[in-house]
């Protein structure tokens, strides 16, 4: 059985519930709900202003919702603060790269596990044993990331000097570096040329596949949503307007006409 | 693109040091270590007390460091910061004959927490607004000491005069040349803490926020948490100095602790390059020595003179002492090829 065949027979990791989004009388999300399952790639398509990132941004309690859940593994995250979503498991990047530019590599990746560590200002600056400890353990994942990436070659590098492609690996770095069990994708195509997408394509199936990680990716590229991903929710004016199958949602008639327009426009 | 989106992608408040680019090497830390402990044992007993001034505003530029080339939260109010500390030592020595040593730790403590609560309303405000509503604390702080309400403890007006300490266990040194050594123990154990602290989780959950806020807050950083911590740090530090600085002026009085003081700290912090620690202490320098310079080169015109010569500093040297020493560094570099 592959793991997307597993996956349709447990319970969802994440579910999104009936979520609506109003932005001072615009309704940018209208009930949309769907189930994430484990170890899935879900595409989350749509055309510009679709409410897209608006969803993500709910995901990653930037955004409160005006109705409905969003469940993960059974269990609400609306009533999280947005700094308290990393330590259950939900990981992020960011559509134009959000990175610390005056950090290394390092540093940047060393931040990604903040999540997963504990320390208090007055054992940081002492040193103590057990804070060089964590430090010790911090470093040692942060490697195995960064050798995993492909990044060690720049890992002292400031990251605002390397090229728009590698900040974006670093990106996912420092998401994993927080051990997410789903990882959100904002556009992680965007601003990539053709080789480079397909690189990326391959880098986000071997990340779930290597590290059972389940995967949410908002992506305007139709190409790479549709050669990736297991499943995938197509939007429109804040609706859900299809579900399925890359192919299933590719032949659905109301998603061409959104895309391509219908002839009686 | 979303509003919160443009947010996360702009760049920074503070063009800040790479964080490896922080410090000093071991050999240069050396050397200098090494020169503050020599050097007193050569001169005179002014020079002395004003190189001891000059590591109590080291101390007090560094803590404004850690705010801003840290966190990226901009300060003019740390000059009420540095009047609680004193304060606190002088009214603890000579209301309650504390050990001078002793009141350190308290002012420290006393003022961590009031940083950390002024933390609180300033978590609101970035940028210059941060910088306006800083400003007014220093403003607002020598009138609070001379309220009639506390002038039995802080003298009001007048102030207080603190009794200089004598040297331990009968050591033959002055008074100056005791409370010199004193500050300089006291400076490198805050320069190392400092040090480990900026290189440790939390500095790095600073730095973050400094860079990013947004992204910092989805690596599951409390940003307002680390803010007021920051605020809390940076002024427990400034009590401190101030406290040494009571100490060794040997007088605290409401008009000693204004606006111009925080403008001081601040100009120090630029001059010695922003986020660079080993830089807060040739920032003190600066505005203890360049002043007196100015004086001695036109007496009616000091201020006009020391204008010039910041303006110099910053045409030429806007990364302040920072530039200077990786230019040197490069300078050596090419130097040990050759």
């Amino acid at each position: 059985m592959t793991q997307a065949q597993l996956a349709q027979t447990s319970a969802p990791l994440l579910a999104v519930r009936d979520v609506s989004v109003v932005f001072g009388g615009i309704v940018a999300l209208n009930g949309v709900s769907f189930d994430m399952q484990q170890g899935q790639i879900l595409g989350l398509i749509g055309p510009n202003g679709a409410g897209k990132t608006t969803l993500f941004n709910c995901l990653s309690r930037l955004y409160q919702p005006s109705a409905g859940d969003i469940l993960m593994e059974g269990r609400s995250i609306l009533t999280r603060p947005p700094h308290r979503i990393a330590e259950i498991g939900i990981g992020r990047t960011f559509q134009n790269v959000a990175l610390f530019p005056n950090l290394s590599v390092l540093d940047n990746v060393r931040v990604g596990t903040h999540a997963r560590t504990s320390s208090d200002i007055i054992s940081d600056s002492l040193r103590l044993a057990w804070i060089r400890r964590s430090e010790n353990s911090v470093n040692t994942k942060v490697h195995e990331i960064l050798a995993y990436l492909d990044l060690e070659d720049v890992a002292h590098k400031t990251v605002s000097g390397l090229p728009f492609g590698t900040q974006k690996r670093v990106e996912l770095a420092r998401a994993l570096a927080a051990d997410p069990k789903i990882l959100l994708l904002d556009e992680p195509a965007g601003g990539l040329n053709h080789e480079e997408v397909h690189v990326l394509g391959d880098l986000i199936r071997r990340i779930r596949d290597d590290r059972h990680v389940t995967v949410l990716l908002v992506e305007h590229h139709m190409g790479l949503v549709m050669s990736i991903a297991d499943h995938v929710v197509a939007l429109n004016f804040g609706r859900k307007l299809a579900e399925g199958t890359p192919a299933q949602v590719q032949a659905d008639p109301d998603v061409i006409k959104a895309y391509l327009g219908s002839k009686d426009q | 693109m979303s509003a919160i989106e443009e947010i996360a992608s702009q760049a920074p408040a503070v063009d800040a040091v790479p964080k490896r680019a922080m410090t000093l090497s071991s050999g240069t830390t050396f050397v200098v270590v090494l020169l503050l402990l020599v050097v007193p044992l050569f001169v005179k007993n002014f020079i002395i007390f004003q190189m001891t001034m000059l590591l109590i505003y080291g101390l007090a530029v560094l803590a404004l460091n850690i705010l801003t080339g840290g966190s990226g939260q901009f300060s003019l109010g740390n000059s009420a910061f540095y009047a609680v500390g004193a304060y606190t030592s002088a009214i603890l020595m000579e209301q309650y004959n504390v050990n001078y040593a002793l009141t350190l730790p308290v002012a420290g403590v006393i003022c961590f927490g009031f940083g950390f609560l002024f933390g609180q309303p300033a978590l609101r405000l970035s940028g210059v607004y941060l910088a306006l509503a800083t400003f007014a604390l220093a403003t607002a702080m020598p009138q609070i000491l001379k309220l009639g309400f506390f002038e039995h403890w802080t003298g009001g007006v007048q102030g207080l005069v603190v009794t200089k300490p004598d040297a331990p266990f009968g050591l033959p040194m002055s008074q100056d040349m005791w409370l010199y050594y004193f500050t300089l123990a006291i400076t490198i154990a805050i320069y190392i803490f400092s040090v480990n602290l900026l290189r440790s989780r939390s500095g790095r959950a600073f730095m973050a926020i400094r860079d990013n806020e947004i992204a910092a807050s989805a690596m599951g950083i409390d940003v307002a948490t680390y803010k007021t911590l920051a605020f809390g740090v940076s002024a427990g530090i400034t009590g401190v100095a101030g406290g040494l600085g009571a100490i060794a002026v040997q007088f605290v009085a409401p008009d000693s602790y204004t606006i111009v003081l925080a403008i001081s700290l601040f100009l120090g912090m630029v001059v010695g390059g922003v986020g660079w620690l080993p830089g807060s202490f040739v920032g003190a320098a600066f505005i203890i020595f360049v002043p007196n310079i100015a004086e001695g080169i036109s007496k009616g015109l000091s201020g006009a003179v020391f204008g010039v010569l910041l303006f110099l500093v910053i045409f030429l040297v806007p990364h302040g002492a920072r530039q200077v020493a990786m230019v040197a560094q490069q300078l050596l570099g090419k130097l040990r090829k050759n």
